[in-house]
C-alpha cells in the first residue's frame, strides 16, 4: 500500500509517570526478596543462623522446585493463551513410570520388560518425552475439536493418566534404574534443565510467531481468528508443547528418585499454576511472562525450604502457600481494574 | 400538531414543556433528558410522553437514541440531566430492579431468562411463595403461574423448562413476568423481530388486552407496517434528539421516513473519483441458512460499494461469510475471476481480502496488548519470518510508518491499545489490515463511535485506498456516510438484498424505503 508517509507518530505527553513504569516482574521480584528477608530475620531470631548465606540450602531450594518449574513453563504459555492444564501432575507420573520401566538394569530379576534392560539412556528419555507429548496432543485435540472447556478436558486426562500410571505395573514401584539414566536427576542437572527450558521459552514467547499468536489468542480469541490465525491448530500445538514439558518433568522426577512410582507428581499441576499466577500471569489470558513464572517458582521454593529451615511443621507451610496464591490473584485483579479506569 | 413541519413540532413541544404543569394523567413524562457516554452524546434534549392505555411506538435509525432512552426508563442508565416523571412525580431510578418495583418492566431484545429453570421459577424468581418451613412452595407457584397465563390467554405449562420453549413462547414468559409485577409500563424492544406471522398476531392480541387494562406500552420497532396495526402514537428520534410525535391514525409513511432521516447533510464525505477497474469480487446466490439468503453483487477495483440496512438485516453476517468467519451454506464467491471456497479467514486473506469487523472490542482489538502487537499480527508470515522468529526490526519500522500515516495518537508503539481512544483503536485495526496490502477491503462500521475528526480522516483514507485500486465494501448505519462515500449502495432487509442503487439515484428516503419495508 503506497500511502505517502505524512509525518511522524504523534506523541502524547502523559507525564513522567508513564515513562518509569515498573515492570510487573520487578514487583514480583520484590515480593520474592521480601519473603526471603522475612525468613532471614526469623532465622536469626529462631534458629540463630542465616537463611540466605548458605549455598547448599539455596541449591536444595531450587532443586526442590525445578520439576514444578519445568511444568510451570508449559502451563504459563497455556494460561497466556487463555487455557488451563490440570493434567501435568498425572502426566509426570505416567511418564515417570514408562521411562523408568525402560531404564532398568539387567541385574534386577523382576524388571517390567526383562528383555528391554540396559538400554542406552536416550531410549527412556525419548519415550518419556513421547508419552508427555501424546498426553498434550490429546488435551489439545479434545479442546480444539470439541468445544468443551480446557478445565474439563484436562481434568479428564488428569484422572486417566493417573489411572494408566497405576495400571502400568498394577501399582508396583519400578526400581533398579541405570546410572546413566539417574544422571538426568543428579546434582544440579534438574536446575540446569529448568533454567534452560525457561530461557528457551522466554525467547520463544517473546520473539517468535508462536509466541505472538499465543498472546493474541489469549487476549481475544475471536479477534485472533478474524486476524487470520488458525486458532484450533495453535491450541493443539501449545497443549502438545506443555505435554512434552510435563513428560520431561516426569523423566527428571524418576531419574532423581531413581525409581518410578504411580503416586509421583501429585498436585504438581496446582503448584505449577500457582507459580504462574504468583508470577503475574493472568487467568484471563493474554498477559504473563516466563520470567515472572520463574520468580513465582522461586517464591514457592523459598516458602517450602524456609519453613523447613525454621523447623516449623509442614502444614503451616501449606497454609501460607494458599494465602500467597490468593493474595497474588487479588493483587492481579486489582492491578487490572486499576489500569482500565 | 400533525400538519406542522418536524422542526416546528420540536419548538412546540419545547414550549409546551416550558409552560405546562406535570399532567397527572401521563404515565411517563420525560423532558430535556441528556445522556452522554465517553466521546458520544447518545441523547440530547429528549422528550417523550406515555399515556395510560396506549401503545406508543418509538422509531428512528440505528443510533438515534431509542435504546438509550429505553435504558433510562428501565433504570439501566441514569440521565445526566433532564426531567423524568412517573405518574406526575419526579423520580430517579437506581437499577432495573428499582424500575421494576416502580412498575416499569422492560422486555429485552436478548431475552433474560434462565434456560434450565421452569416457566414458573423464572416468573416468580426472588418472590417465590414459601411454605411454613420456609421452602419454596412449588404447587402454589405453579398455580399462580397458571392463573397469570390464563389471564393473558397464553397457553404454556408452568413446569416446562425455558430451554424447551420457542423464542416466541419465551417472549410470552417475559411478558407474563412483567405483568406479574403489576407493571403499568411495559417496554418492548423489537418484540416481533424473531416471530412468525402467527406468533405476531398472538403477541398483538396480548398487547391489545394489556392496553385495554390501562397499561402503557412502549414499543420500539423498525417495521413501518406494524405502526398502523398496533400503535396509537409514534415518537421519532434522530441523532439522539426528539423529532416529533404523532397519532398513527393520521400517519403517512413517507412523513415518518422523512422525520427519521431528515437531517441535513452537513458533514460531507466526498469520494474522490477513482478509476473503476476489473471486477474484484463477485458474489452469487450467497446463502447462510437461517441468516441471509441469495445475496448477489459485485465490486470492482477502485469502487466503493456501500451496504445499508438496519441492525438485523444480515449485512454484517454477509461480511463475515465473505471473509470465511462463518462459511456459506451455498452460493459462490469469485475473486478476480477465480472461484474460491472461502471457509476460513486464512483463505480469504490469501485472496487479498481484509476485514475490519463491526465490534472493535469483541472481534478487533487485543486490548491488553500493545499497538505494535495489534498491528503486526496479520503479517507474521513468510517474508517477515526466519525459522519462526519474527523480523522485529523490519516490522517495527512498518508499523511505525503505518501509524504515522494513519496519524495514530499515542505515546508510542508500546502503548496498550486499551488506553487509546476509539478512533485511534480503529486506526490501529485499519493499520493491521493495510499492512497486508489488501485488494479487497471489507469495512463494517468503520467510523462507529469515533469522534468527528478521526471520522473525516478515515473517510479520506478509504477514498484514497479506492483511488489506488482497492475494491471497498463499506457497511454503515449512517446514511450520510453511505451516500457520501459509495459509488453504489446495496440495501438489505431481513437477510435479503432489497435493492442496489446507483450513487445518482440514491438518497436517504429511497434507502430507508428499501431498508424498512
Amino acid at each position: 500500500m503506497a500511502i505517502a508517509n505524512t509525518g511522524t507518530i504523534d506523541k502524547l505527553d502523559k507525564g513522567p509517570l508513564s515513562k518509569f513504569r515498573i515492570p510487573a516482574e520487578a514487583r514480583i521480584f520484590m515480593v520474592l526478596l521480601g519473603v526471603a528477608l522475612i525468613f532471614e530475620i526469623l532465622g536469626w531470631f529462631l534458629v540463630g543462623q542465616s537463611f540466605l548465606a548458605n549455598k547448599e540450602r539455596l541449591l536444595v531450594m531450587i532443586l526442590q522446585v525445578s520439576v514444578i518449574g519445568i511444568i510451570a513453563v508449559g502451563v504459563t504459555q497455556i494460561i497466556i493463551m487463555g487455557g488451563i492444564d490440570l493434567s501435568s501432575g498425572s502426566v509426570v507420573a505416567l511418564t515417570a513410570m514408562v521411562s523408568a520401566s525402560l531404564a532398568q538394569t539387567s541385574e534386577f530379576g523382576r524388571a517390567v520388560f526383562p528383555s528391554l534392560t540396559d538400554l542406552p539412556m536416550v531410549v527412556p528419555l525419548l519415550s518419556g518425552l513421547v508419552v508427555g507429548l501424546a498426553c498434550g496432543l490429546l488435551n489439545g485435540f479434545v479442546i480444539a475439536k470439541t468445544a468443551i472447556p480446557p478445565f474439563i478436558a484436562t481434568l479428564g486426562v488428569m484422572v486417566t493418566a493417573r489411572g494408566l500410571a497405576k495400571w502400568y505395573t498394577e501399582g508396583e514401584p519400578i526400581s533398579m534404574l541405570s546410572d546413566s539414566y539417574a544422571e538426568i536427576g543428579s546434582g544440579i542437572t534438574p536446575v540446569l534443565i529448568f533454567l534452560g527450558v525457561a530461557a528457551l521459552f522466554h525467547v520463544i514467547l517473546s520473539y517468535t510467531r508462536y509466541g505472538k499468536y499465543t498472546y493474541a489468542i489469549g487476549a481475544n480469541r475471536a479477534a485472533a481468528r478474524v486476524s487470520g490465525i488458525n486458532v484450533a491448530r495453535h491450541l493443539v500445538v501449545v497443549y502438545a508443547v506443555a505435554g512434552l514439558l510435563s513428560g520431561l518433568a516426569g523423566v527428571v522426577t524418576s531419574a532423581r528418585a531413581v525409581s518410578g512410582q504411580a503416586g509421583m507428581g501429585m498436585m504438581y499441576e496446582l503448584d505449577a499454576i500457582a507459580a504462574a499466577v504468583i508470577g503475574g500471569t493472568s487467568l484471563n489470558g493474554g498477559l504473563g511472562k516466563i520470567t515472572g513464572t520463574v520468580i513465582g517458582v522461586l517464591i514457592l521454593g523459598v516458602v517450602t525450604s524456609g519453613f523447613t529451615f525454621l523447623r516449623i511443621d509442614a502444614y503451616y507451610q501449606e497454609i501460607v502457600k494458599g494465602v500467597i496464591i490468593v493474595v497474588a490473584v487479588v493483587a492481579d485483579q486489582y492491578r487490572q481494574r486499576h489500569r482500565r479506569s | 400538531m400533525l400538519s406542522l413541519a418536524p422542526e416546528k413540532v420540536v419548538a412546540a413541544a419545547a414550549e409546551a414543556a416550558a409552560t405546562s404543569q406535570p399532567e397527572a394523567t401521563l404515565l411517563i413524562e420525560v423532558e430535556g433528558v441528556r445522556k452522554t457516554f465517553p466521546g458520544v452524546v447518545a441523547l440530547d434534549n429528549a422528550s417523550f410522553r406515555l399515556r395510560p392505555g396506549t401503545v406508543h411506538a418509538l422509531m428512528g435509525e440505528n443510533g438515534a437514541g431509542k435504546s438509550t432512552l429505553m435504558k433510562i426508563l428501565a433504570g439501566v442508565h441514569e440521565p445526566d440531566k433532564g426531567v423524568f416523571r412517573l405518574r406526575g412525580r419526579d423520580i430517579v431510578l437506581k437499577s432495573p430492579l428499582d424500575a421494576l418495583e416502580h412498575g416499569i418492566a422492560m422486555i429485552h431484545q436478548e431475552l433474560n431468562l434462565m434456560p434450565y429453570m421452569s416457566v414458573a421459577e423464572n416468573i416468580w424468581i426472588r418472590r417465590e411463595p414459601l411454605n411454613r418451613l420456609g421452602l419454596v412452595d412449588h404447587g402454589r407457584m405453579n398455580q399462580m403461574t397458571r392463573e397469570l397465563l390464563r389471564q393473558l390467554s397464553i397457553d404454556l405449562d408452568p413446569e416446562s423448562n425455558i430451554i424447551d420453549l420457542s423464542i416466541s413462547a419465551r417472549q410470552m414468559v417475559e411478558i407474563a413476568k412483567a405483568v406479574s409485577y403489576d407493571s403499568d409500563v411495559l417496554i418492548m424492544d423489537e418484540p416481533t423481530s424473531a416471530l412468525t406471522e402467527h406468533e405476531v398476531s398472538h403477541l398483538f392480541r396480548i398487547i391489545r388486552e394489556l392496553r385495554a387494562a390501562g397499561k402503557g406500552i412502549i414499543y420500539i420497532t423498525h417495521k413501518m407496517n406494524e405502526l398502523s396495526e398496533i400503535a396509537d402514537e409514534v415518537t421519532v428520534f434522530r441523532d439522539g434528539r426528539y423529532i416529533g410525535c404523532m397519532q398513527t391514525e393520521r400517519l403517512e409513511r413517507d412523513e415518518i421516513i422523512r422525520m427519521m432521516v431528515g437531517r441535513e447533510v452537513t458533514e460531507m464525505f466526498p469520494k474522490e473519483p477513482a478509476k473503476i477497474g476489473e471486477v474484484a469480487l463477485k458474489v452469487q446466490g450467497l446463502t447462510l441458512d437461517g441468516v441471509f439468503s441469495d445475496v448477489s453483487f459485485e465490486v470492482r477495483q477502485g469502487e466503493i460499494l456501500g451496504v445499508a440496512g438496519l441492525i438485523g438485516s444480515g449485512r454484517s453476517n454477509v461480511a463475515e461469510t465473505l471473509f470465511g468467519v462463518t462459511p456459506a451454506s451455498s452460493g459462490s464467491i469469485t475473486v478476480f475471476g477465480k472461484e474460491v471456497c472461502v471457509d476460513s479467514p486464512q483463505v480469504a486473506m490469501a485472496q487479498g481480502m481484509a476485514f475490519l469487523t463491526e465490534d472493535r472490542k469483541d472481534t478487533g482489538c487485543f486490548l491488553n496488548l500493545s499497538i505494535l502487537e495489534n498491528m503486526q499480527i496479520s503479517v507474521l508470515n513468510g517474508e517477515h519470518l526466519t525459522a519462526g522468529f519474527v523480523h522485529q526490526k523490519t516490522i517495527d519500522q512498518l508499523c511505525e510508518s503505518m501509524s504515522a500515516t494513519l496519524r495514530v495518537k499515542a505515546p508510542g508503539l508500546y502503548e496498550r491499545v486499551e488506553n487509546l481512544s476509539g478512533g485511534n483503536q480503529q486506526k490501529v485495526l485499519i493499520g493491521r489490515w493495510l499492512l497486508t496490502n489488501p485488494r479487497i477491503l471489507i469495512l463494517d462500521e468503520p467510523t462507529r463511535g469515533i469522534d468527528v475528526g478521526a471520522k473525516a480522516e478515515i473517510h479520506r483514507l478509504i477514498s484514497r485506498l479506492a483511488g489506488q485500486g482497492v475494491a471497498v465494501i463499506m457497511i454503515s448505519s449512517e446514511l450520510p456516510e453511505v451516500l457520501g462515500m459509495s459509488d453504489r449502495i446495496m440495501v438489505m432487509h431481513g437477510g435479503r438484498v432489497t435493492g442496489i442503487l446507483d450513487r445518482s439515484e440514491a438518497d436517504q428516503v429511497s434507502i430507508m424505503q428499501l431498508a424498512a419495508r
